[in-house]
């Protein structure tokens, strides 16, 4: 209302300049358009049209807009810690502390296992891509809902929202894992070969994480108890994965059931990778092959959710 | 010619309440559907239909290259949707819309703009949302800042800048993007009247360089001056397109016209709550040979017809006109109305009237807000735009003057002029 109010007032009051100037600028643009119909292309390049039941990636589409993904990454990196004082130390922070707490309660008191690792780098391996994950579904989940103002106003391949949120993790990872550097050197643990896998596994996370954080945050338009139910189903999720236990802590015969958990072979990927471990193959392909079903389904999912964002968000 | 921008039977359905502020949580889907085949039992008027709405149906219409075209109606005659559906935000419920040119809506200016991050880094990031290559915006960047003036503060961030300047920037990004087919919302709307000659300058660059525009406004100045042809829509459809004079014209009569009498018959449904209900109101001109059209210089006639529902009480109505803006010009009341002030109402049919001279309001369209109030403290009832109405304007008495003529009011002064002293100004001797 302010908005057409001031227009109007001031437009109102401003009248000879508007009137008389403008229309004759712009009919003799529209007696003389500069444009001819040779120039336009055969085919439309867009049609637009209720979409089928059964939709397609557009892909292409993705492809054109991956500055804004870019953007849109670097916009949350750089908002993130802003007025906070410790700033990119909540990066560190939030891993290190955990990795002290439950150093205490879960190596020194309990007694868990640690696979003949320190408990507390043990600990912070898996704490490591486990505070990216959960960061990352998080934020993606909450990024539609969070950017209304966007879904309503402008049209781009929706897909971008959840994933920047994602990619915008990576940056307080990357920061963490100079305290993992720091904390093997400590402890005097070499890595080997394995290392090589460190990155294949840090992807692989990410497109878990783009897959979950996507399909929670195109529900979370629809049902806001997305929003509630988020954290709760985060902690959970961390005590079925081998965060702060090894998958051997459990008996043989239900081992397997944790393998089904995505995270279970990503996690234990880490550690091998990282400490010299053996890796566990079949886990790793388990996980490799869920996240690959994850990321598919809730794509075309996605995009199935897409076309009512823009009415219900 | 080929057009750039072709619609076919475009038709866009909401269903009620998913509309703005609606949406759901688990429980409330779960108890929806379990309703849902006994609320058509319920529905009053039982129509199938009711609870969806027809945002568009069946547009359609072609755009020649390098034509701009203005799309008016009331709140809610579909425009926005229109526009949202064009520039893909959301999906049409059938129909057809083939574009054959690179497209770049602006429904909102600084959409995308985050209030931690500067000047500079704002006009990448909007730049990048409103679909821009990094390398363009690289291009123009110089430009864009020096549309937008703010050289001083580019790396400041935007929470500390006026409103002024924050739309300023906006705009200098938004303006300097370089689609075949524009669609515009409104973003005329932005910063003081310096920039806005600014902006319009640019509409007309824009359309000059045969840039297609699509651009809604209720700026019928705007609409007029900028655009070669309108389209009005109401309710959906196309009520009329063609020169935007014409189209305009039409429409600024239709619009008035249609509220400037009320009348609720049914005292239960009536708007009003369980102390009063309001039956009738109406705007009429008092002049002398039986025109209805209200001039600024005729005389009007305002009128409100009210069942008081609680005996006994001290009831007055008051009133508040307003410009279209929504400028409150004047409020009045039945302070000295010598019959029923100050007593007590026994419960029935009340008509309150009270009388505007001429030559009092200014021409353009006039909102009207009624309160009902009790012991003449205590308002229980009001309904905003209860009436509109437009003033017309009087040809004589304007001179050669031909804007708007400035002011919420336009009285009707007595002036004098007289000559003091004739020839050259006399010089002071020393």
């Amino acid at each position: 209302m302010d908005f057409l109010s001031r227009e109007d007032a001031a437009a109102k009051s401003q009248p000879a300049i508007m009137g008389n100037s403008l229309s004759t600028d712009s009919n003799e643009a529209l007696l003389h358009p500069t444009l001819d119909d040779s120039s336009l292309p055969e085919k439309p390049l867009v049609v637009i049209e209720p979409s089928k039941t059964w939709v397609s990636l557009n892909l292409r589409d993705l492809w054109s807009y991956r500055e804004l993904l870019y953007f849109l990454t670097w916009r949350d990196v750089k908002v993130r810690y802003k007025q906070t004082e410790l700033g990119i130390a909540w990066a560190i922070l939030q891993p290190l502390l955990t990795m002290v707490i439950f150093s205490i309660f879960f190596g020194r008191l309990a007694g868990v296992p640690s696979d003949n690792i320190p408990y507390p780098l043990f600990a912070y391996a898996g704490l490591l891509p486990w505070t990216f994950f959960a960061n990352a579904i998080s934020n993606s989940g909450n990024s539609l809902v969070g950017s209304a103002n966007l879904i309503t106003k402008v049209y781009f391949p929706r897909m971008i929202i959840p994933s920047s949120a994602v990619a915008a993790g990576l940056i307080d990872f990357a920061v963490a894992v100079v305290i993992l550097v720091l904390l093997m050197i400590y402890y005097g643990v070499g890595t080997r070969w394995g290392v090589l896998m460190f990155p294949p596994l840090l992807l692989l996370t990410t497109i878990l994480a783009v897959g979950i954080g996507m399909w929670l945050s195109a529900l979370n338009v629809k049902y806001r108890d997305v929003r509630f139910a988020l954290p709760f189903f985060v902690q959970l999720w961390m005590f079925v994965s081998p965060v702060i236990y090894p998958s051997s802590f459990l008996p043989d015969k239900f081992r397997w059931i944790l393998t089904l958990n995505p995270m279970t072979g990503i996690i234990e990927g880490y550690r091998s990778s990282l400490f010299g471990l053996p890796f566990n193959w079949t886990a790793l392909a388990i996980s490799a092959a869920i996240t690959a079903a994850i990321l598919v389904y809730s794509a075309y999912n996605f995009r199935r959710m897409e076309k009512t964002f823009a009415d219900i968000v | 010619m080929k057009p750039i921008v072709r619609l076919e039977q475009v038709s866009k359905q909401y269903r009620l309440g998913t509309r703005g502020a609606a949406y759901e949580t688990l429980r409330e889907s779960l108890v929806e559907a379990i309703r849902a085949p006994f609320r058509r039992l319920r529905s009053r008027n039982g129509g199938v239909n009711s609870g969806t709405i027809w945002a568009l149906k069946d547009i359609g219409f072609d755009v020649a290259p390098g034509e701009v075209i203005g799309i008016i109606g009331r709140n809610g005659a579909g425009k926005s949707t229109l526009l949202k559906v064009l520039s893909r935000i959301t999906e049409p419920t059938s129909g057809r819309i083939e574009l054959y040119g690179r497209v770049a809506s602006l429904l909102e200016v600084g959409t995308g703009f985050h209030p931690e991050l500067t000047g500079r880094e704002n006009i990448f990031l909007n730049g990048a949302i409103l679909g821009m290559k990094r390398s363009e915006i690289d291009d123009r960047f110089d430009e864009i800042v020096a549309f937008s003036e703010l050289e001083k503060f580019l790396d400041t961030p935007v929470k500390r800048y006026s409103s002024g300047m924050y739309m300023r920037l906006a705009f200098a990004v938004a303006s300097h993007m370089d689609p075949e087919i524009l669609v515009v919302d409104e973003v005329l709307a932005v910063g003081d009247a310096q920039f806005q000659k600014k902006c319009l300058g640019k509409m007309t660059d824009v359309s000059r360089e045969g840039r297609t525009v699509l651009f809604v406004s209720h700026n019928m100045t705007a609409v007029q001056s900028l655009c070669g042809r309108a389209v009005w829509l109401d309710q959906g459809i196309i009520v009329k397109e063609g020169p935007p004079t014409e189209v305009v014209a039409n429409y600024l009569k239709h619009s008035l016209s249609t509220m400037q009498q009320r009348l609720w018959d049914d005292a239960s449904t009536a708007p009003g709550n369980d102390r009063v209900r309001i039956r009738r109101g109406a705007v009429s001109a008092m002049s002398d040979n039986g025109e209805t059209t209200i001039r600024v210089s005729t005389p009007i006639k305002m009128e409100f017809e009210y069942w008081n529902l609680n005996p006994g009480a001290h009831l007055n109505i008051s009133v508040v006109v307003s410009t279209e803006e929504g400028y409150p010009i004047f409020n009045t009341g039945p302070g000295r109305e010598p019959v029923w002030h100050g007593k007590p109402f026994p419960g029935g049919l009340f008509r309150s009237v009270f009388y505007i001279p001429g030559n009092f309001l200014n021409d353009g369209t006039h909102r009207v807000r009624l309160y009902v109030v009790k012991d003449q403290a205590t308002v229980i009832y009001h309904h905003d735009d209860i009436l509109t109405f437009n003033v017309e304007d009087d040809v004589d008495g304007r001179g050669a003057w031909y804007g708007k003529w400035i002011g919420a009011v336009r009285p009707d002064f007595k002036w004098e002029t007289e000559l003091l002293q004739e020839g050259e100004p006399a010089r002071s001797s020393q």
